[in-house]
């Protein structure tokens, strides 16, 4: 693809690193490494640690998840079979700091959809509920920011990104979420929801986890680079100004039609009603005040 | 002469109504613009009042408050040569494109250019009609119609004039004439139709021809071994890489192929056609939940399913997968296919199934096709069988 | 000419519905012209280098490419663009509300059918005007557009997939498309609703304009205000505002995107795909018909694009085409009529119009059954069982409810003319009973709701004339008179003069009965619009 030259702000204000993001796996990778080969000690700190955080959270899922997931987060079954709450191993940290992050769990009521609501954990305590999870089997983590940003790019090969985001946004999301991100209709009253908004990282997380029916994006479907593409994409539609004015929600055509319904005919007709109305009347007749 | 003036001017062949209120309660009569008199309908149960008498409008009685709208009408004119102005400032003033300036968030230039040219037009528009409204005569005139009836000596005499022009030209007397004419006249309709032939190729003409790869209503580009790519990426895709409930919007490699300078192979209106006919969704989930169908067990690699993207409705691509349904939802009719089940219809207007593509893996572990689609894939039609 | 500058036109808001359709015909006809300078009606692909970033360096076709300069590169292109669109919408709203105006009026009637026949078609153009429009910039949602207009042709029986073929220039969507619908766009089309629209003014000059009954109007004349000043004025004045308020909402309501959908690709496609709202009923219709597909000795009969979209919409505008002559036929009304109707004074037609609506209403919503789904917390799958449904019962529940509201309406306008309309005061009387006063509604009330004739049926012709021969067409003459029976039905006569005496009689004897109020005026209500104020003045004064 060719690209211009561009040296305008507007675009590269949010810009993140997708190199950096690597080098900083590999620093992690390498951390980690030299923590096992080098530092016992250290280790056993660490894992003694990660067992408490998997403590607590297993405590914080036992009050407020096993109803729906069982105590060991096994699935609870309906009597007719259909999944109650759905079996949580290999589902990973970073499905549960989706669901938890965003405050679509714990459910208010089994539903065709969870909503996003207000998130009621700290952050600590959703760690600890990642912990917790991640340790019934083996899934995707929380990813790092790194991951999931393209700043630290050029601005040309942040611009290229967002070109290429919107290609991939274009083809694998807006069937679903709207051409503006704006959300869109499912079978049976479920929803896309909207994206504008949404924190990267939770775009990043339900690629790859696949929320309630959403389907996954794993990195062997889409890679690291590709979702973050895609983020980039969305960030810069959202700091675009509207160009045309009011977006009407961004809904597409019906909006429009109702918009030309009620503002449109609705005012002109408000208007041929004020044209036609008859001006007031006076009692006195002419020339009686001269 | 003052704009309040309503005095019509001499000549004009107009009434100016209740000059004389209350016209006589029986049968009242109403001058008409001849200066005739015609009766008006005397059988309704109440007598035609007439129209009733003008009342003045304010500014036609007081000269202050008639000063005060006509100031009030020019401030508006005045107003919308300030907003026209203004129009043309925005013009110059804000930059328009991708990194143009912004007001609250909206493009600056289209919507100052918007806002000052529509206010100057409604100030002029609102202007105009309140002069009317307040300065303009207001009196009420009263026309008579003519009826779009001819009269009946006017009817009797052309009907019979058509008699006899009719019976002079012999049409009636002469069949083989008329029809003969009536029919080359009625056969020149069939020039006009064929002069349409050269629009395009018949459906026929194509799949024979085969001017393309995959050219024809029942084909596409997939062949036997081609490759399973991601759509706009362009990447083939390793069977071993999907996770149960990736979806992935792909279609034939043919697309994204290259000769030695980089180029695409394929270009242009070939392209277009063949992407229209190629998309497939390629959907992985736990083997045991795939319903078989007669002849397809041979069709999915390890749970992995792939069907044709294009609505057998009426074309749309379609994507809206639910990862726990296994159902896809079209964004265009609603139609709802389920993928476990051979894509059979399970909610909406479409009648069909999604064609599936067979797939398999080649040597590398990626996933290809076994062959073309077994039936046309879209949207029906006539010939389809 | 000279009388034609002081030409009469009766003034009212409904009489100026059909004016922001032809104003807003002229919006379209001066930003389109705009538009045309940069648009470049070619499917050939191109890769965009225009100042709109996020799409720099994609492929896509010079239509695409063009709006999109339109729209970044132009200054006030994006506004013309949006105005255009936005002016369309009106143009096609504004004709309907006017249509409806002329059919809820009566104002179809003889002699003005040919005019109603204009007018029918020039909806028709107007929409396909309005479609043609949609695809050229050649967007994603323009695309899908095309796409699906493909599946329609397609399931034509037996020629379909040879007009697809023609229309497309070979298989969809090869490269001609978007230049044929251009030219139909830019010359076909405007040049016939231009031929149109002149004949139906023309029509309308000759007939001069409909007008209330009332004191003073009559069948033979027109009252209202002359061209030239005030009317010219105020048409002239409208034109300016319909202008003002296209500009003002292409300034400020997005409308069509295109640089968020972004270029077609029979690959992509948006949640919430919709035609823009005129086409939005057969898209209703095509969403809740159930999947109906016939095979026949190998031939593929696609039932469930065929009716809703092929059928249908042919099937509606003839009949939309036919109501005058329908009405016609049914009451055997052959004369002329320049006064309108109140809706209240015609139930049937009021109320087969109504149900039409209905109709047109429940199928349009079905279009927007995912934005309804999002937006109300439904389910798409429940709301288009419901509309199966409803589309056929909710029209008869609405013909019932409009007919029997307007023949109230007319029994409410009886009862005022003979005894008066409700005051407010209530009476006690020297027994302590309670009563409220009646007030006579003013001379110039009585007359216009009186004036009105006391319409008759169709009356059948004599099976057999006076020889015993059978009449010809007596069956079909039977069912007409059955029909026009039906129509009538339940109409309440307009007062007699003999009721009027009547009542006159007994309001007279029943104010002997309230004597102490005898003479005095309902306080306030010498204000209240509906007597002459002159010379009345309050009890206390």
């Amino acid at each position: 693809m060719r690209l211009l030259n561009r040296t305008a702000g507007r675009l590269s204000r949010h810009r993140r690193r997708p190199v950096a993001g690597l080098l900083v796996l590999l620093l992690g990778l390498f951390a980690t490494g030299t923590f096992y080969a080098a530092f016992a000690p250290a280790q056993a700190e660490t894992t003694a640690s990660d067992a408490a955080q998997v403590e607590e959270g297993r405590e914080l899922f036992l009050i407020g998840c096993a109803f729906c997931h069982g105590t060991n987060g096994e699935g609870v079954l309906t009597e007719s079979g259909t999944q109650y709450g759905p079996a949580l191993a290999g589902v990973g940290a970073a499905a549960v700091d989706f669901q938890v992050g965003t405050g679509r769990m714990p459910l208010v009521q089994p539903g065709q959809q969870a909503p996003r609501k207000p998130v009621i954990y700290s952050q600590d305590e959703i760690d600890a509920l990642g912990a917790f999870v991640a340790s019934l089997g083996p899934g995707p983590a929380v990813p790092e920011e790194s991951e999931y940003s393209v700043e630290g790019l050029s601005a040309e090969e942040q611009e290229e990104a967002v070109v290429r985001g919107g290609e991939i946004f274009r083809t694998n999301c807006t069937a679903c979420h709207n051409f503006d991100g704006a959300g869109g209709a499912m079978p049976r009253g479920g929803y896309a929801p909207s994206l504008k908004g949404v924190e990267p990282k939770y775009i990043y997380e339900a690629l790859l986890t696949g929320p309630q029916s959403m389907p996954t994006f794993s990195n062997g479907n889409l890679t690291p680079e590709d979702k973050a593409d895609v983020i980039a994409y969305l960030q810069e539609s959202e700091e675009q100004p509207t160009y045309g004015g009011f977006g009407l929600g961004s809904m597409g055509p019906v909006a429009e039609g109702l918009f030309a319904w009620v503002v449109g005919i609705g005012g002109l007709v408000g208007f041929a009603i004020w044209i036609a109305a008859h001006s007031t009347r006076s009692l006195k007749q002419k020339g009686t005040t001269e | 002469m003052t704009p309040d003036d309503p005095k019509d001017p001499a000549g004009q062949h107009e009434t100016v109504p209740g000059t004389s209120p209350g016209a006589s309660p029986q049968g009242g009569v109403v001058p008409d613009s001849r200066g005739e008199f015609t009766p008006v309908r005397t059988d309704t149960p109440v007598a035609d009042p007439g129209l009733p008498a003008h009342q003045w409008r304010p500014t036609d009685v007081d000269p202050k408050l008639e000063k005060r709208a006509e100031r009030q009408v020019a401030g508006m004119f005045v107003a919308a040569q300030v907003f026209v102005v203004l129009f043309v400032v925005s013009y110059f003033v804000f930059d328009i494109g991708g990194d143009g300036d912004a007001i609250l968030g909206l493009g600056a230039s289209t919507v100052t250019l918007g806002l000052c040219l529509g206010i100057a037009l409604l100030l002029i528009g609102v202007g105009i009609i309140q002069w009317a409204r307040k300065l303009m005569g207001d009196h009420e005139i009263s026309e008579m119609r003519h009826p779009a009836r001819s009269s009946d000596e006017d009817r009797t005499a052309t009907l019979e004039a058509l008699r006899v022009g009719t019976e002079e030209s012999g049409i009636a007397r002469r069949p083989l004439i008329r029809n003969t004419l009536l029919g080359s006249v009625g056969l020149l309709g069939v020039p006009a139709v064929v002069l349409l032939r050269d629009l395009g190729p018949t459906p026929g003409e194509v799949a024979t021809e085969q001017p393309y790869e995959g050219a024809g209503l029942a084909n596409t580009v997939w062949a036997d071994g081609m490759r399973v790519v991601r759509d706009v990426i362009g990447t083939p895709i390793r069977a071993a890489d999907l996770e149960i409930g990736d979806l992935v919007n792909a279609t034939a490699a043919a697309l994204y192929e290259t000769n030695e300078e980089g180029e695409l192979v394929l270009e242009g209106t070939e392209r277009l056609i063949a992407n229209s006919k190629a998309p497939v969704i390629v959907v992985r989930m736990e083997p045991d939940e795939i319903e078989d169908v007669d002849g397809r067990e041979n069709w999915t690699v390890d749970g992995i399913i792939a069907y044709s993207k294009i609505c057998t409705h009426v074309g749309c691509p379609i994507s809206l997968y639910e990862r726990t349904t296994h159902h896809v939802l079209c964004p265009c009719h609603q139609s709802t296919f389920d993928l476990a089940d051979g894509a059979n219809v399970v909610f909406g207007p479409a009648a069909r199934a999604l064609p599936q593509l067979a797939l398999a893996v080649d040597d590398e572990g990626y996933l290809v096709a076994q062959s073309d689609f077994d039936e046309p894939v879209g949207p029906s039609f006539w010939e389809r069988g | 000419m000279k009388k034609n500058l002081r030409k009469v036109f009766p003034d009212h808001w409904s009489f100026m519905l059909g004016e922001i359709a032809l104003w807003s015909f002229v919006v379209l006809l001066l930003t389109g012209v705009f538009l045309t300078l940069w648009y470049d009606p070619s499917m050939a692909e191109t890769e965009y280098t225009g100042s709109y970033a996020p799409l720099r360096g994609i492929e896509m076709s010079q239509g695409m490419a063009s709006t999109l300069h339109i729209s970044f590169d132009v200054r006030g292109g994006l506004l013309m663009r949006q105005m255009h669109h936005w002016a369309a919408m009106l143009f096609i709203a504004a004709m309907m509300v006017h249509l409806l105006r002329v059919y809820f009026t009566g104002a179809f009637r003889k002699p003005r059918e040919l005019n109603w026949v204009i007018g029918s078609l020039l909806l028709l153009l107007g929409t396909l005007e309005g479609f043609t429009g949609y695809s050229l910039p050649d967007d994603l949602l323009s695309g899908t557009g095309i796409r699906a207009a493909d599946g329609f042709v397609k399931s034509i029986p037996v020629v379909g997939t040879y007009v697809s073929f023609f229309l497309f220039g070979g298989e969809f969507p090869g490269d001609s498309i978007i230049p044929r619908l251009y030219i139909i766009h830019v010359l076909l089309i405007p040049g016939i609703l231009l031929g149109l629209i002149a004949a139906h003014m023309l029509l309308l000059v000759y007939h001069k304009h409909t007008q209330w009954p009332g004191p003073g109007r009559t069948e033979e004349n027109v009252v209202g205000f002359p061209m030239l000043p005030v009317y010219a004025a105020k048409a002239g004045g409208f034109f300016f505002v319909v202008f003002g308020v296209t500009a003002i909402m292409g300034g400020l309501l997005t409308i069509n995107p295109i640089w968020r959908y972004g270029p077609y690709d029979p690959t992509k496609v948006t949640a919430g795909s919709q035609p823009d709202w005129y086409m939005g009923w057969p898209d209703g219709a095509l969403r809740i018909m159930p999947g109906i597909e016939t095979e026949l000795f190998g031939y593929t009969l696609s039932w469930n694009v065929l009716i809703p979209i092929i059928i249908l919409p042919g099937l509606m505008f003839t009949i939309l085409l036919m109501l005058p002559f329908i009405e016609n036929w049914i009451t055997g009304d052959k004369r002329d009529h320049h006064l309108l109707e109140r809706p209240r004074d015609a139930p049937t037609r009021t109320a087969l119009m109504v149900a039409l609506m209905t109709f047109y209403g429940l199928m349009w919503a079905a279009g927007g059954n995912d934005i309804i789904a999002i937006r109300f917390d439904l389910s798409i799958n429940q709301i288009t069982y419901f509309m199966r449904a409803a589309v056929f019962i909710g029209p008869v529940i609405a013909f019932i409810i409009a007919r029997r509201w307007c023949i109230s309406l007319q029994r409410k306008d009886r009862e005022d003319v003979l005894h008066g309309y409700e005051t407010g005061i209530i009476m006690r009387s020297p027994e302590g009973g309670f009563s409220e006063r009646h007030a006579p509604l003013p001379q110039e009330s009585v007359y216009t709701l009186t004036s009105r004739e006391d319409t008759k049926a169709y009356a059948a012709l004599p099976a057999t004339d006076a020889n015993g021969v059978d009449a010809p067409n007596g069956r079909i003459d039977r069912v007409r008179a059955k029909l026009s029976q039906a129509w009538f039905a339940h109409d309440v006569a307009p007062a007699t003069r003999e009721e009027l005496d009547e009542a006159h009689h007994h309001a007279e004897h029943a104010h002997e009965l309230q004597g102490a109020l005898d003479g005095r005026s309902a306080d306030g209500h010498q204000y209240d619009g509906k007597h002459a104020v002159e010379g009345d003045h309050l009890r206390n004064d």
